[in-house]
C-alpha cells in the first residue's frame, strides 16, 4: 500500500509554496516518512523553523509547529525544549537561515547538545528573497548579488556542526529521497543535538543562473558528487575531490543538556 | 505573623518580584547594569524546578522566551540599553504572536555602549517605537525597590491577560539601590494566569476572537496543537495577505491595550490639588521631584507631583487634565526630552512644558527641580 502522508499534513494547507522541482518538498517527505517510522506523537512533538521557503515546512504539517523569525529556530526551540523536556523538538530551515543569520544559535546549540534535531535544506543559496549568495553557495557560482560570480568560501555544514559540537551529524541529498527519513531517524533516535544535512536544489533562483538546464540535471548533479561514508573512507583525497560525503559522518556520545540541567534542579533542591 | 522584611537591591526584587508572580522560565545574556536579575534566578529557579539558561546573545533569549512561554512557562527576560536593540525584532515577534513575556530593562546611558553604569532613561521611546510595524506597547517604569518588586508581578499580569510582552524599565539608580522591601504574603498581589482554552484541542484556534480580543492561548506539549508564526495570521495561525484579515488583525492587537488604558495605566498623584506648577517624572528622578516639590511647598510654593508609573500606554487622559489645571508643567528626565515630547502632546498649548535634561551619567537632583520650579511659578 502507498504511504499515507496526508495522515501528518494539516487539513486544508495544501498547495505548498515550493516551486516546482524544489528540492524542499522531498525532505517533507522524508521527514514524515521518519515521523511515522519513529511513531512521534503529534502533540508531544514540535517542529520549528526560520524563515525563508525550507522554512514555511512546519505549516504543512499537523504538530505544535513554530515559525520563527530569520534565523532563530534554533533558539525558540531551546525554549521550547527546556520548558517541555518531554517533547520532540525537530528544527528546519535553509542555508542562510541556519549558517548566517542563524550561526550562531546553531553553534550554541551544537555546544549544549540539547537533545533536538536540526535538519539543515541546503540549496546554496537564499531562495526566498531571488537568489542572492549564502554562506553555502560555492566560490565563484553566480547569485543575484555575485553577478561577477561568488567570492565567498562556503560554510561545509557537517564540518562547522561537527566542530560546534553537535554529537550526531548527517548528510543527505534530495536525489536520494529514500535515505532521507533513515537519516532523520537515526538523528531523532540520537540523545543530544543532531544535526541532518540535505544538499536539496532551487531550480527557480540558483539553476537558472548557473546554466542547469532542468532540475533533473541538478538532481543528477547531486547523484554524481554524493559518496557514501563506506565508499569514502577508501578514496584518496584526490578522488574525492569535488564530491561530499554521504550517511552518517559524525556520533558520539555526551551528556546532554535538558539531562545535564535536571541535575542542576536536584543540586538546587538538595541545596548544594 | 510579621510579613518578611528584607534589605534589597532593586534587580534582586525584580528577580523576586517575577517569582511571586509564578515565572517558570528565564534566558538572558548578561549586561550591566541588569546582570543581579539573572544571577538571582540562576539560583532560586532550579529550586522550584525551573529553568534558568544564559544564551548566546539577548536575540537568542528574547527567542528562547517565546518559545518558552508557548510551551507553557511564565518567561522573563533582562537586559539593558544594547541588548534591548537586538531584542526588538523578537519583541515585535512577541507582539504578533501574542506570546506573554517580560522583560526587564535597566536604563543605562546610550547609544550604543554608552555608559554601561551610569544611570539613565533613554529606552522609553524604544519601548515604544523600537520595534517595525504597528503593535501593543506596555512599558512600566518603577521607582522604589519595593515597587520595582511589585510592578515585575503587574507586568507577568498584564502579559498573561493580554498575551503581548510587557517591558519593565527601572533606571539603574532604581534597578542598583538597596532599599527595605516588605514582602507580600502569597495571595495578596493578585497573580493572573493566562485563560486556557475552554474549547477541546480539535476546535481550537490560537487567535479565535469569537473570545473576545484576548483569546486564550494553549501550550505546546498540553494535549493542543496549533501553528504560530510571525506572519500576519488569520484566527488558526496561519499566515495570510487577505486586507480585511489582516487590518481587523493589526487593530485588535493594538486595541488589547488601547481599550484597556485604565485597567493598565498607573500613577501617582502627589499634592496636585491646588497646584500651579506640576513636575512630571518617573522612576528615580519622581524620588528628587518629591524633595523639590517638599521644598518648594515650605517656601510656599504651589508644587505638587504627577508620577508616572506605567510609561506606555502614556497617561495621556490625565496629562491633558493636569495641564489644564496649572499654570507650568516641568519635566525633569534622564534623557533629552523624551517624556517631555509626550506631556507637551498631552498638554496641547493649554500650560508650558519645561524640561531638565541630563544624560551625563549623574542623577537630576533635587536642587535643579526646585530651581526651575521658582524659575516659571
Ligand atoms: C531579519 C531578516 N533579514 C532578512 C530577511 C529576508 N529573508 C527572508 S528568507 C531569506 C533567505 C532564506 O534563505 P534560506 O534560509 O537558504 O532558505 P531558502 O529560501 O533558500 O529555502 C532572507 C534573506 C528576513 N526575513 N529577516
Ligand atoms: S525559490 Fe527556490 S527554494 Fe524557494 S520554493 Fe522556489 S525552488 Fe524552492
Ligand atoms: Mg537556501
Amino acid at each position: 500500500m502507498a504511504f499515507d502522508y496526508d495522515k501528518y499534513i494539516r487539513p486544508g494547507k495544501l498547495p505548498h509554496i515550493w516551486c516546482p522541482g524544489c528540492g524542499h518538498g522531498i525532505v517533507m517527505k522524508g521527514l514524515i516518512r521518519a515521523i511515522d517510522t519513529l511513531g512521534l506523537e503529534k502533540n508531544n512533538t514540535a517542529i520549528v523553523s526560520g524563515i525563508g521557503c525550507a522554512s514555511r515546512l512546519p505549516g504543512y504539517l499537523d504538530f505544535c509547529t513554530l515559525h520563527t523569525a530569520h534565523g532563530r529556530a534554533a533558539a525558540f526551540a531551546t525554549g521550547v525544549k527546556m520548558a517541555r523536556p518531554e517533547m520532540n523538538v525537530i528544527c528546519v530551515g535553509g542555508d542562510g537561515d541556519g549558517t548566517a543569520i542563524g550561526g550562531n544559535h546553531f553553534i550554541h546549540a551544537c555546544r549544549r547538545n540539547i537533545n533536538m534535531t536540526y535538519i539543515v535544506m541546503n540549496n546554496n543559496i537564499y531562495g526566498m528573497t531571488g537568489g542572492q549568495f549564502s554562506p553555502c553557495t560555492p566560490t565563484g557560482a553566480k547569485a543575484s548579488t555575485t553577478p561577477y560570480g561568488n567570492p565567498d568560501p562556503a560554510f561545509d555544514v557537517a564540518k562547522l556542526a561537527i566542530g560546534a559540537g553537535a554529537t550526531f551529524v548527517a548528510r543527505g541529498t534530495a536525489y536520494h529521497a529514500t535515505q532521507i527519513d533513515k537519516l532523520i531517524v537515526e538523528a531523532v533516535q540520537h540523545k543530544g543535538f543532531s544535526v541532518v544535512e540535505i544538499l536539496d536544489d532551487c531550480p527557480t533562483t540558483y539553476g537558472r543562473r548557473n546554466k542547469f538546464k532542468s532540475v533533473i540535471e541538478m538532481m543528477n548533479r547531486l547523484k554524481d558528487i554524493a559518496v557514501p561514508v563506506k565508499a569514502a573512507e577508501k578514496m584518496t583525497p584526490e578522488q574525492l575531490q569535488g564530491k561530499i560525503i554521504t550517511g552518517v559522518l559524525f556520533k558520539e556520545e555526551r551528556p546532554e543538556y535538558t539531562a545535564e540541567y535536571a541535575k542542576v534542579i536536584e543540586r538546587a533542591k538538595g541545596g548544594k | 505573623m510579621a510579613k518578611k522584611v528584607a534589605f534589597l537591591q532593586g534587580n534582586e526584587a525584580a528577580a523576586q518580584g517575577a517569582l511571586y508572580a509564578g515565572c517558570k522560565f528565564f534566558a538572558g545574556y548578561p549586561i550591566t547594569p541588569s546582570t543581579e536579575v539573572a544571577e538571582v534566578l540562576s539560583a532560586e529557579l532550579p529550586k522550584i524546578g525551573g529553568k534558568f539558561i544564559q544564551m548566546e546573545d539577548e536575540i537568542a533569549a528574547m527567542a528562547a522566551v517565546i518559545g518558552g512561554s508557548l510551551a507553557g512557562s511564565k518567561a522573563l527576560t533582562a537586559t539593558s540599553g544594547p541588548g534591548l536593540s537586538l531584542k526588538q525584532e523578537l519583541i515585535g515577534y512577541a507582539c504578533i504572536a501574542e506570546t506573554p513575556v517580560v522583560i526587564v530593562n535597566v536604563m543605562r546611558g546610550g547609544p550604543s555602549t554608552g555608559m554601561p553604569t551610569g544611570p539613565s532613561q533613554s529606552d522609553v521611546m524604544s519601548a515604544k517605537w523600537g520595534t517595525h510595524g504597528d503593535h501593543p506597547a506596555i512599558c512600566l517604569v518603577p521607582a522604589s525597590v519595593q515597587e520595582l518588586f511589585e510592578e515585575t508581578v503587574r507586568a507577568f499580569n498584564l502579559a498573561e491577560k493580554y498575551r503581548t510582552p510587557v517591558m519593565v524599565m527601572p533606571d539603574e539608580i532604581v534597578a542598583h539601590m538597596r532599599e527595605r522591601i516588605v514582602f507580600p504574603e502569597p495571595g495578596e498581589l493578585e497573580v493572573i494566569d493566562r485563560t486556557a482554552p475552554s474549547v477541546p484541542p480539535e476546535q481550537y484556534k490560537p487567535y479565535d476572537t469569537k473570545f473576545g480580543d484576548v483569546p486564550p492561548l494553549a501550550a505546546f506539549g498540553s494535549g493542543y496543537r496549533f501553528h504560530v508564526t510571525g506572519l500576519n495570521k488569520m484566527d488558526d495561525g496561519f499566515p495570510t495577505t487577505k486586507a480585511a484579515v489582516v487590518q481587523a488583525e493589526e487593530e485588535r492587537q493594538v486595541r488589547k491595550v488601547d481599550a484597556n488604558i485604565d485597567d493598565i495605566v498607573k500613577f501617582e498623584e502627589y499634592m496636585l490639588d491646588d497646584a500651579e506648577v506640576a513636575v512630571v517624572a518617573f522612576g528615580s528622578t519622581s524620588r528628587s521631584a518629591r524633595f523639590a516639590v517638599n521644598e518648594a511647598r515650605k517656601q510656599g510654593i504651589k508644587a505638587g507631583l504627577f508620577r508616572i508609573k506605567t510609561f506606555w500606554p502614556f497617561p495621556e487622559k490625565q496629562i491633558k487634565a493636569l495641564s489644564s489645571k496649572v499654570k507650568a508643567l516641568i519635566t525633569p528626565e534622564m534623557n533629552l526630552g523624551m517624556c517631555t515630547v509626550e506631556v507637551r502632546r498631552c498638554a496641547e498649548g493649554k500650560a508650558p512644558v519645561h524640561g531638565i535634561f541630563r544624560v551625563d551619567g549623574e542623577p537630576i537632583n533635587p536642587g535643579q527641580i526646585l530651581d526651575k520650579i521658582k524659575e516659571v511659578k
